[in-house]
């Protein structure tokens, strides 16, 4: 294979080389636990602490809102039941969509069993909440409203400022997944008005293995690791010195870079979508056409098979994802694109490009020159030849 | 996750297509489940003397497919109805679990277009 494209960055990027020359020190030398009082140990306290200092100013919040974890699926558990069980006495209600990430649906799932209330807001077909549905969904035993920044799927830039404000006026609390936005749009928690956010730092180019949870202050919830006092008492466990310290790099060069490189992928992004629209009969666009995300690209290909498209690519050298039931273990397509209310054979025919920071415009071309065909190909030798044609 | 030659029956799927005036169709699975096949089959003295297919589906469907037309032809159709989901995944090296439905709904496809096959001879 002569040529590798990477289109997956809303799996997972790779690390900068800066991100790793900043962690290095802290593997063997500056061994230290943050924890112990002498010198090795004050050393790594404040890496970590510098770190947290860059991070919150990075999202205009105290640096003691900010809460190192294990990465965004840890965050969220954490978000959910930390506030669920911290708050049993005013209620057992938490509002959330259908669209989360399963680190969001799961720890709601595992709620619901032992008897909390669990709404799930409605989406439109771009996969947009409607803040009036959240206000009409809160009840005075609501206690947490979970809406993910960005979808992770398709892309779409949920209306959190305007949620925020029926949250705060509620006195409810807001927890939003923050994990493909964190490092790519700017965020401020306090214009978002959350009271909660996650974040994972292996999607700007940090370690895998670290995250954050951004507690605001007074926000009342119970640890979901106990163990020792780190955190103030809020997360338990020896800090994970480097993968902080390669979270903060990566903030770093985020602060530097992200306004710069949103403008720059979006115009790629379009390039593709527009290109793949005008190249393949039959190509949607999924999610919302102007909100979303500057690196993703999401359509489906109706009447080709999502994995056949995605095996054929990877032959040409072209890594990107699809929500077709074949990728995903289990025989249902993609829950995203369900909720948005589309049917599931056309599900099965989506794929998601996202871009980074090596995508290229010569990258775009080529995934227009080889996926057609592909898609042309699977096409021809489906059963159902005209189905794609028009509607079915 | 793939065996070798699951990817080489993926990549270049034996005898594609439809025979023309088929004997015998057999169409399994449906959009919804994102799975569908259509085979065709052409009958002389009992056996299976050419099959194609088509198939919507992911890379098992398609490498299932194709070595089901590899494994029926020539093949008489006592023999053909009697090839399993084992004997198909064992052809092509194994397939991972979660795939295993793909090979029924190719033994499957094979045996109602033999059934449709029968069903018009009897007529």
């Amino acid at each position: 294979m002569d040529r590798l494209i990477y289109l997956d960055y809303a799996a997972t990027t790779p690390m900068r080389p800066e991100v790793l020359e900043a962690m290095m020190p802290y593997f063997i030398e500056d061994f230290g636990n943050p924890s112990s009082l002498y010198t090795l140990g004050r050393q790594a306290r404040g890496a970590v602490e510098d770190a947290r200092d860059r991070i919150a100013a990075f999202i205009g919040a105290n640096p003691r809102e900010i809460v190192f974890t294990s990465g965004g699926t840890e965050s969220d558990n954490m978000a959910i039941k930390g506030i669920a069980f911290a708050n049993e006495k005013k209620g057992n209600h938490i509002i959330t969509t259908p669209i989360e990430h399963h680190a969001v649906l799961e720890p709601c799932h595992f709620l619901a069993k032992r008897g909390y209330e669990i709404t799930y807001l409605p989406v439109d077909e771009h996969g947009m909440v409607d803040p009036a549905d959240v206000e009409k969904a809160i009840t005075n035993k609501t206690v947490l409203v979970s809406i993910m920044h960005a979808n992770n799927e398709v892309g779409t830039i949920e209306p959190l400022e305007e949620i925020g404000k029926i949250t705060r006026e509620k006195g409810v609390y807001l927890h939003t997944d923050a994990v493909q936005t964190f490092g790519h749009i700017p965020i401020n928690v306090n214009e978002l008005g959350v009271d909660l956010l996650s974040v994972s730092a292996h999607k700007l180019y940090g370690p895998k293995g670290v995250g954050v949870l951004y507690i605001r202050k007074g926000t009342r919830m119970v640890p979901t690791a106990h163990g020792g006092s780190q955190e103030n008492n809020r997360r338990a466990g020896t800090h994970n010195v480097a993968g902080i310290v390669g979270l903060a790099k990566a903030v770093e060069i985020a602060e530097r870079e992200m306004v710069s490189e949103a403008k720059r992928l979006s115009e790629l992004r379009d390039r593709l979508l527009h290109g793949l629209i005008e190249k393949i009969p039959n190509a949607r666009l999924t999610g919302h056409p102007t909100k979303r995300l500057p690196n993703n690209a999401s359509v489906c290909l109706v009447g080709a098979e999502g994995e056949a498209m995605l095996l054929s690519l990877d032959m040409e050298g072209i890594s990107l994802s699809s929500g077709s039931a074949c990728t995903s273990g289990t025989l249902e397509p993609s829950h995203v694109l369900l909720a948005m209310g589309i049917p599931a054979e056309i599900a099965h025919s989506s794929l998601r490009l996202t871009l980074g920071d090596k995508t290229t415009r010569e990258d775009v071309d080529y995934v227009l020159e080889i996926l057609p065909p592909i898609v042309e190909r699977l096409r021809a030798m489906s059963p159902l030849d005209e189905a794609w044609k028009g509607e079915q | 996750m793939y065996s070798e030659k699951v990817m080489e029956h993926f990549r270049n799927p034996r005898n594609v297509g439809e025979v023309k005036k088929p004997d015998g169709i057999g169409e399994v699975g449906n959009p919804v489940c994102g799975d569908m096949m259509r085979i065709t089959i052409k009958v002389k003295d009992d056996k299976i003397k050419d099959i194609k297919f088509k198939t919507l589906g992911c890379g098992a469907a398609i490498a299932t497919s194709s070595m089901i037309t590899e494994l029926a032809i020539g093949k008489p159709l006592k023999e053909a109805e009697k090839i399993s989901r084992q004997d198909i995944a064992d052809a092509l090296d194994g397939l991972p679990a979660q795939k295993m439905h793909c090979s029924v709904l190719a033994a499957d496809g094979l045996r109602e277009a033999i059934a449709d096959y029968r069903s018009k001879i009897k007529k």
